[in-house]
C-alpha cells in the first residue's frame, strides 16, 4: 500500500510540474503553427506571473488578477505581432527583447510598488487559487483502487492543472478539426497559398497569437497566485524554454507535445524523489548525477527515438504579400 | 569676483561635508537577492540600523550574477565606504583581490574564513551553522508527531551540508528513530531563487509523511514554508527570524547572528579598534541559536534544545561538520 501511495504522490507531482509547460507548449503552438516562432515564452509568463499576483493582491480576487495576465500577455503577444508580423522585424529578436524586458520589468516594478526588488506581498488563501477537492472524493476515500485514483490522483489539484490538460484535447480539435485551424496551419505551410485563396495572413497569425497570449498567461497565473503565494523575480526558471524544447519534441502536435511536457515533469517528480534514497544493487546515487536526468533522457530521446522533427515551412519567416 | 569664490567653496563644502566625512557601509549582497527575508536581508537590516543607531550612510550593491562582484566591490569602496561587507562564500576571491587594494577600508566577510589578508584590514567570519542547526533539529524531532522530518537545502554546497548535518543529528540525538527526507533543490545558484521547485520538494517530502520541515535555501526557501503553511505542517526558517512569515505554522528558526558580527564591526570600525582576523563563531560565542517569538516551541522543546546547547558548549555532545567531509 506504501509503494501505492508513493505512486499516487509520483503521479500528483508530475502533473503540477507539467501544468506550466502544457499551457506554454499549447500557447507556442499557435504562434509557431502560424510561422510565427514563440522564444518569448518565457518573458510572457514572467509577465503573467507578475500581473496576476499584483492584481490579486489589490483587487483581492485571483480571478481578476489572472483576467489582467491575459490583457498582460495577450498585449505582449500583439506587441511580438507588430513587430514580426506587421513590420516583417527578425522574430527571434522581437522575442528576445520581450524576455529580456520582462526580466528588468517585473523586477524594476516590484521595486518601485512594494519597495522590495523583485518581490510581491504575500497572498491571502482568498487571494489564490487553492487545491480542489472534487466532489464525492472524501467519501470515495476508502474505497479501494478507485479511491486511490480518484481521490488521491484525480482530484486535490490546482484548478488550473485540469484547465491545463482538458486544454489539451481543445486544442487539437480547434488545430485539426474546424476551419480555423486548417486555415492556421496552411498560413504556416504556406502563407502565399493562403493568400490566394483569399485569407488574411497577417490576421491568421494575430489571431493566432492573441490565444497564444491567453494561453501563456494561464502559466503564470499557475506559478505566482497557485502554487507559490507571491511572484519572484525570474520565477518562471526557463519553463518557457522547456516548454519549447517540449514543443519542438513533440513535432508541433498537441498530443506528443502533452506526452513530452509530461515526460519532463516525470523526470523531474522522480529526481526530487530518487535523492537520497538507496536503490537496490547500486547504492546512493550523488545528488549532480540525478538532477542531471531530465537532460540525459531528453538528448536521449530526441537523439534516438524521436526522429526528425519537422517545423511549420514557413516558421520565421515574415509573410511579404507580392504586389 | 572673489567674494562670489568663497561662497562657491563654502556652500560646497556645507553640502559635501556630511556625505563625504560621514562613515560609510557599503553592503554587496549575495545571489540570493537583497529581499530574501532571510541571509541578505539581514545584512540589510542591519545596515538600515548602523544608519539610524550610528548615524552613518549606507552603499549597496547587488550583483546579477558572480562576474560582477568583484567590480561591484571595486565599486562601493571608490564611492568611500568605510566598511564594506560582502555577503556569503562566492565572494571569497573577490575581497582576497580587492581588500589589500584598500589597506584604508575595513571588510567584513561572512562566510569566508580562509583569505590570505597581506594589508590586515579583513574580518572573516565563519559560523558554526550545524550547532544552530543541530538545536532546531532536537526542536523538529520533538515537535514530529509521524516520526518524519524534512530538510530542503538551495544549491549543492559544502556550506548547505553542514546545516542539513547538524539537523539531521540533532534529530537523531532526540529521537533516534526519526526519519529524515532531505533534498537539495539545484547545483547552480538558481537554486537560491527557485521557490516553485522548492515547494515541489516540499509538497514531496510531505507526501512522504513529513510534518516538519527546515529550509536552508534562500529565496527558495520562501516556496518551501509556504507549502508547509498550506498543508498545515510546520516550516523552520533559518538564518534569521523567519517565524512573522507564517504565524502559527512556524515552529521556530535557525539564527545565524551575523548582524550582531555586523554591527559590532561597524561600531569598532568607528572606534578605531576594528581587528582583522578569522573567527569561528558558534553556539559559545553566542552567534548561532534559535528563536523562540512568534514560534511554536513548547517549554519542554526549549528546555531539551537549551540542555544540548549546554551539551555541545561543555563539549560533552560533539556535532559533526558535514562540509569538511
Amino acid at each position: 500500500m506504501d509503494s501505492l501511495a508513493d505512486i499516487a504522490s509520483l503521479l500528483n507531482s508530475t502533473f503540477r510540474i507539467s501544468t506550466p509547460l502544457v499551457f506554454a507548449a499549447m500557447a507556442g503552438l499557435f504562434a509557431e503553427r502560424s510561422g510565427v516562432i514563440d522564444f518569448g515564452l518565457e518573458g510572457k509568463m514572467l509577465a503573467a506571473a507578475f500581473v496576476a499576483a499584483v492584481g490579486a493582491y489589490f483587487f483581492g480576487s485571483p480571478w481578476i488578477g489572472l483576467l489582467l495576465a491575459i490583457l498582460a500577455c495577450v498585449s505582449l503577444s500583439m506587441l511580438h505581432g507588430f513587430a514580426s508580423v506587421t513590420h516583417k522585424g527578425d522574430q527571434v529578436v522581437s522575442c528576445v527583447a520581450i524576455n529580456i524586458l520582462m526580466i528588468g520589468l517585473t523586477t524594476a516594478l516590484a521595486a518601485a510598488w512594494f519597495g522590495q526588488a523583485g518581490l510581491t506581498p504575500t497572498l491571502t488563501s482568498e487571494q489564490r487559487f487553492l487545491e480542489i477537492t472534487l466532489p464525492f472524493a472524501d467519501a470515495l476515500q476508502n474505497v479501494p483502487i478507485i479511491g486511490l485514483v480518484y481521490s488521491d490522483i484525480i482530484s486535490g489539484h490546482y484548478i488550473f492543472v485540469y484547465i491545463a490538460y482538458l486544454s489539451v484535447p481543445i486544442v487539437f480539435w480547434i488545430v485539426f478539426k474546424t476551419s480555423f485551424g486548417l486555415r492556421l496551419r496552411a498560413v504556416g505551410e504556406n502563407p502565399s497559398a493562403v493568400d490566394t485563396a483569399g485569407i488574411n495572413v497577417f490576421s491568421m497569425r494575430y489571431k493566432a497569437l492573441m490565444v497564444n497570449g491567453v494561453l501563456i498567461a494561464f502559466a503564470g497565473a499557475h506559478l505566482s497566485t497557485a502554487v507559490n503565494a507571491n511572484f519572484f523575480r525570474e520565477m518562471s526558471a526557463g519553463r518557457g524554454y522547456l516548454a519549447l524544447a517540449a514543443l519542438i519534441f513533440g513535432k508541433w502536435h498537441p498530443k506528443t507535445a502533452l506526452i513530452a511536457c509530461l515526460l519532463f515533469g516525470f523526470t523531474d517528480a522522480l529526481q526530487i524523489r530518487l535523492q537520497g534514497v538507496e536503490l537496490p544493487m547500486i547504492g546512493t546515487i550523488p545528488v549532480q548525477l540525478i538532477q542531471a536526468i531530465p537532460y540525459i533522457l531528453t538528448v536521449v530521446l530526441l537523439a534516438g527515438f524521436v526522429g526528425k522533427a519537422i517545423a511549420p515551412n514557413a516558421i520565421g519567416q515574415p509573410y511579404i504579400k507580392e504586389r | 569676483m572673489k567674494k562670489f569664490l568663497n561662497i562657491f567653496v563654502i556652500s560646497f563644502a556645507l553640502v559635501f561635508s556630511t556625505s563625504t566625512f560621514a562613515n560609510k557601509i557599503g553592503v554587496i549582497y549575495d545571489s540570493g537577492g537583497k529581499f530574501d527575508k532571510s541571509f541578505n536581508e539581514l545584512a540589510y537590516n542591519t545596515a538600515v540600523r548602523v544608519q539610524d543607531e550610528l548615524g552613518w550612510d549606507m552603499i549597496e550593491f547587488e550583483a546579477a550574477n558572480n562576474t560582477q562582484i568583484e567590480q561591484g566591490m571595486r565599486k562601493v569602496a571608490d564611492r568611500g565606504a568605510t566598511l564594506v561587507v560582502a555577503m556569503g562564500f562566492a565572494q571569497a576571491d573577490a575581497v582576497a583581490a580587492i581588500a589589500p587594494q584598500y589597506p584604508d577600508v575595513n571588510f567584513v566577510a561572512v562566510d569566508v574564513c580562509w583569505v590570505d589578508d597581506p594589508a590586515g584590514n579583513i574580518y572573516q567570519a565563519c559560523y558554526l551553522e550545524h550547532e544552530g542547526s543541530f538545536l532546531v533539529g532536537v526542536i523538529a524531532a520533538m515537535a514530529s508527531k509521524t516520526g518524519t522530518i524534512g530538510f530542503v537545502g538551495g544549491m549543492d554546497i559544502p556550506l548547505i551540508r553542514k546545516f542539513q548535518g547538524g539537523y539531521e543529528q540533532g534529530a537523531l540525538y532526540a529521537n533516534p528513530d526519526i526519519k529524515i527526507l532531505a533534498n537539495m533543490t539545484g547545483t547552480t545558484p538558481e537554486a537560491w531563487n527557485n521557490p516553485t521547485k522548492g515547494a515541489e520538494l516540499t509538497k514531496a517530502q510531505i507526501d512522504g509523511g513529513a510534518d516538519v520541515v527546515y529550509q536552508a535555501a534562500g529565496g527558495t526557501g520562501i516556496g518551501v514554508l509556504q507549502a508547509a503553511a498550506d498543508a498545515g505542517i510546520y516550516g523552520i526558517g533559518v538564518d534569521t527570524n523567519q517565524n512573522w512569515m507564517h504565524p502559527g505554522s512556524m515552529l521556530t528558526s535557525m539564527l545565524k547572528r551575523l548582524d550582531l558580527t555586523i554591527f559590532e564591526q561597524a561600531e569598532k570600525t568607528a572606534a578605531g579598534t576594528f581587528e582583522p582576523g578569522i573567527n569561528i563563531l558558534g553556539l559559545a560565542q553566542g552567534m548561532v541559536g534559535y528563536a523562540t517569538a512568534d514560534g511554536q516551541v513548547t517549554p519542554e522543546m526549549a528546555a531539551a534544545a537549551d540542555a544540548a546547547a549546554a551539551g555541545i558548549v561543555d563539549g560533552s555532545i560533539t556535532v559533526a561538520d558535514w562540509s569538511q567531509e
